[in-house]
């Protein structure tokens, strides 16, 4: 929909053009100019310097980086908080109890793991990336993917200045189709073009639908006498309880840096849930609250994150292209991680695409890729723990905390899941339930000190939209918010937008929808959780949204 | 005519700053940095005059750390012919002031043989609005400050001034040091194709000691404080509460 099909653009042709310099995007790019220094590889990258969309826990698994810069550490990669104290705690409203670390399973142990902002790693993948000859252009939205028949042959990037009704303002500027012997979208979870293409060429067909959550994440500067560099924290159970899947992480850091995140699985059903408030309500927790105390909170942001795993894995290529990472779902939900995935499946699309360029071959399905994710590393972590999520979903947490724990243990010690496959139900959207059927909750109100309110958050991701643009937040229905979402789900939107976006404003005789662009954090929960499916996230000029520092 | 643009590296404006615990200035580790607003309306006004056939040619010029580079291929994308990079300090947090980086410009411009110097009137970053001022002088040239209109005919520039309470509009002779108001233009997208020409421009790199100009700061800060933070309101039942209240603080 973006844009001026008619607008006569500049082209260019490369080798390989990837969409997003996020962990799967620059780990393919590397491994292509590794491989073969003469390809022509290009990476677009829709926020405004490379890390600044790159929202991670993160405690990274090395696994991906071992295999694709062996000597990272002699790089200066910044990789370099250990983990050395791995703790989970089952939360109630006033205390915990810890989960003794020997009844974890073993894959889910933390041991040689680094904590890390995925932000700052992405941006010195990007300088390894450029000192190979890769291109990458930050603040360069790839808005619309060129077909050529049922292949896919590039992407539009760079489109700017259209006005608010979509015509070319003064400064505009029609952008370029980038044309590559392959495509690789690696656009993170939910990726704009990545769902068109998905749906287009019905990549999903004959897989489980797939499944999210929301992430949020807060970097807090402590006090120095409560930090202890190199912990790990994850907690379960309260403030969500019954009401929905999920949990938190505190990883600390460096530099007196705490990372408080909290995770909200999208598939609950009571729609007056409130994410956003969910996660400020934790931080009271009295053993969160101690921590934070006397600290203040130095960034915030959100993004959505793929669960789906094994099962919900569409095919990986298509005529033209492949799926990297978090566009395909490479998430492992009980380790809670995928950037290693990530860059694995970087590797394989580019070690793969390499081979079939040098032998002649363009444009067409590249199988080897598919395959290799399934049948390789990536493929052994997901299927090990593919009963996790469906357990957790339809049984609930303490269920899937024994029978998801027995069925991962087994399988760490024999590789077989005594539970078979079980699938994911609905997607998060039809899991939404009818406003009546369920009990409003009500929420405290920030204190300003270790909770805010959801505006105020949002200043602190420093994101920003040119506001003459088009709405990037596309209704395909404008009536719906009002007519069907306010009657029936409370218009949820209000709430399971992490950015304040969305707003029922009730100014007139009737009730209005308002969108507030401008705040968005790219985090993708509308085009997801919205029961009616009636938001289609697109991306906005190049450059806007959030400028994530080290998240 | 060639004009000279010099164009800071500053805290991108869509950052919110935050002090060093030390209380030594802010902490620029992990921030995004990005071209001076003000700048780049310099910049975009050069790039217009010389689409004007007003001058030949436009340089840019930053003054500072290596990673300037960076804000100086933007401005080359906007459509500057050819950049200067200065490099005055190794690390972010080190400052260069004004009277130094007006010195250093001094000597650019009488190196390039510049005909105008085009500067924002302020950094957003320090906020000390002199450099213009003091470039004109070391110059020896006329100045036009706050510029929200240019036009440039027969050797001089006719200026509008943002003032206090409306504009005012002056003639001098050039050449001239202006400095950009927020109302003289919008500034352009760097395009993609723009972008990828960028890459390809001269960026000629320099030091303070070329130009024989010390930029260690003379300037001492004692201390950066956060603004207060403002006090949780509180949510009142009724007017007569409220009224209460006004009473009870004594301004009713």
């Amino acid at each position: 929909m973006s844009g001026h099909p008619e607008i006569e653009r500049e082209s260019m042709d490369y080798d390989v053009v990837i969409v997003g310099a996020g962990p799967s995007g620059l780990s393919a790019a590397i491994r292509l100019k590794q491989i073969d220094p003469d390809l022509s590889v290009v990476v677009l990258e829709k926020g405004s310097e490379v890390g600044a969309h790159i929202l991670s826990g993160a405690v990274l698994d090395p696994a991906g980086l071992d295999r694709l810069i062996p000597d990272w550490r002699d790089r200066g990669a910044p990789v370099t908080t250990e983990v050395v104290d791995d703790n989970f705690f089952m939360l109630g409203a006033a205390g915990q109890v810890r989960i003794p670390n020997a009844l974890m399973p073993p894959l889910m142990n933390n041991h040689g793991n680094f904590i890390v902002s995925m932000g700052n790693v992405c941006r010195w993948l990007a300088t390894q990336a450029e000192e190979l000859g890769v291109e990458i252009f930050p603040g360069m939205a790839a808005s619309r993917v060129v077909w050529e028949g049922g292949r896919v042959k590039g992407v539009v990037a760079g489109e700017m200045g259209l006005a608010s009704d979509g015509t070319p303002g003064p400064n505009y500027e029609p952008g370029m189709e980038l044309h590559g012997k392959y495509v690789f979208i690696a656009e993170g979870a939910r990726g704009s073009l990545a769902k068109k293409i998905i749906a287009a060429l019905k990549l999903a067909q004959g897989h489980d639908p797939q499944k999210f959550g929301l992430g949020m994440k807060e970097i807090w500067e402590v006090r120095p006498e409560k930090f202890r560099k190199g912990r790990v924290v994850h907690t379960m159970g309260w403030p969500l309880g019954r009401n929905a899947g999920g949990g938190s992480f505190i990883y600390h850091f460096e530099n007196n840096q705490v990372l408080v995140g909290f995770v909200v699985h999208l598939n609950y059903a009571n729609p007056h849930l409130y994410p956003y408030m969910e996660f400020q309500r934790f931080k009271h927790h009295p053993m969160v609250a101690e921590l934070l105390e006397g600290g203040r909170r130095v960034s915030y942001g959100a993004r959505a994150i793929t669960e789906g795993g094994w099962q919900a894995l569409p095919d990986l290529a298509f005529q033209g292209g492949v799926l990297l990472g978090c566009s395909g779902g490479m998430v492992n939900v009980p380790r809670i991680k995928g950037n290693h995935n990530a860059m694995m499946s970087g590797i394989e699309a580019a070690e793969a695409a390499a081979a079939a360029i040098a032998s002649g071959r363009e444009g067409d399905r590249l199988a080897e890729y598919d395959a290799a994710v399934r049948g390789g590393a990536i493929g052994a972590d997901l299927r090990a723990v593919r009963n996790v999520k469906p357990v957790w979903s339809r049984l609930g947490l303490v269920a899937s905390l024994m029978l998801g724990g027995i069925d991962m243990w087994v399988a760490n010690l024999t590789g077989w899941n005594p539970l078979g496959t079980w699938h994911h139900g609905k997607s998060d959207a039809a899991a939404t339930g009818k406003a009546a059927d369920f009990a409003p909750i009500d929420y405290p109100r920030p204190d300003g000190r270790l909770s805010f309110d959801r505006l105020t958050s949002v200043a602190f991701s420093f994101t920003n939209h040119e506001e003459s643009q088009p709405c990037h937040l596309r209704l395909k229905d404008p009536a719906v918010p009002i007519a069907v979402n306010l009657p029936q789900f409370s218009e949820p939107a209000q709430r399971y937008c992490p950015a304040g976006v969305y707003e029922v404003v009730n100014d007139g005789p009737t009730p209005r929808f308002q969108i507030n662009f401008q705040n968005c954090v790219h985090c993708k929960t509308c085009d997801i959780k919205d029961p009616s499916q009636n938001i289609d996230w697109t991306t906005p000029q190049g450059g806007d949204g959030p400028n994530y520092p080290n998240m | 005519m060639k004009i000279l643009v010099p164009v800071k590296r500053v805290i991108d404006y869509n950052v919110k700053p935050r002090v060093k615990p030390d209380g030594s200035g802010v902490d620029l580790a992990d921030v995004k940095m990005s071209m001076n607003p003000f700048d780049e309306i310099a910049v975009e006004e050069a790039i217009r005059l010389k689409e004007q056939g007003v001058a030949e040619e436009v340089i840019v010029v930053s003054i500072g750390v290596r990673q300037a580079q960076e804000t100086l291929r933007t401005a080359l994308a906007m459509g500057a012919d050819r950049a200067i990079l200065v490099v005055a300090a190794d690390d972010v947090h080190q400052t260069t002031e004004p009277l130094a980086i007006a010195k250093i410009l001094a000597a650019v411009a009488a190196e390039q043989g510049a005909g105008l110097v085009i500067a924002g009137k302020q950094a957003i970053d320090s906020d000390m609005g002199a450099t213009g001022q003091m470039l004109a002088a070391l110059l020896g040239w006329g100045q036009a400050t706050f510029a929200s209109k240019i036009a440039i005919a027969g050797g001089r520039a006719t200026v509008t001034r943002e003032v206090d309470g409306g504009l005012q509009t002056i003639d001098v002779a050039l050449p001239a040091v202006i400095t950009t108001d927020l109302r003289l233009n919008e500034p352009r997208y760097a395009s993609l194709p723009n972008i990828m020409k960028a890459k390809k421009k001269p960026l000629e790199e320099k030091t303070a000691a070329d130009y024989g100009v010390d930029p260690a700061p003379r300037l001492e800060i004692l201390a950066t404080r956060e603004p207060q933070g403002r006090a949780a309101g509180v949510r009142l039942a009724s007017v007569d509460e409220l009224v209460g209240k006004l009473k009870e603080i004594g301004v009713v």
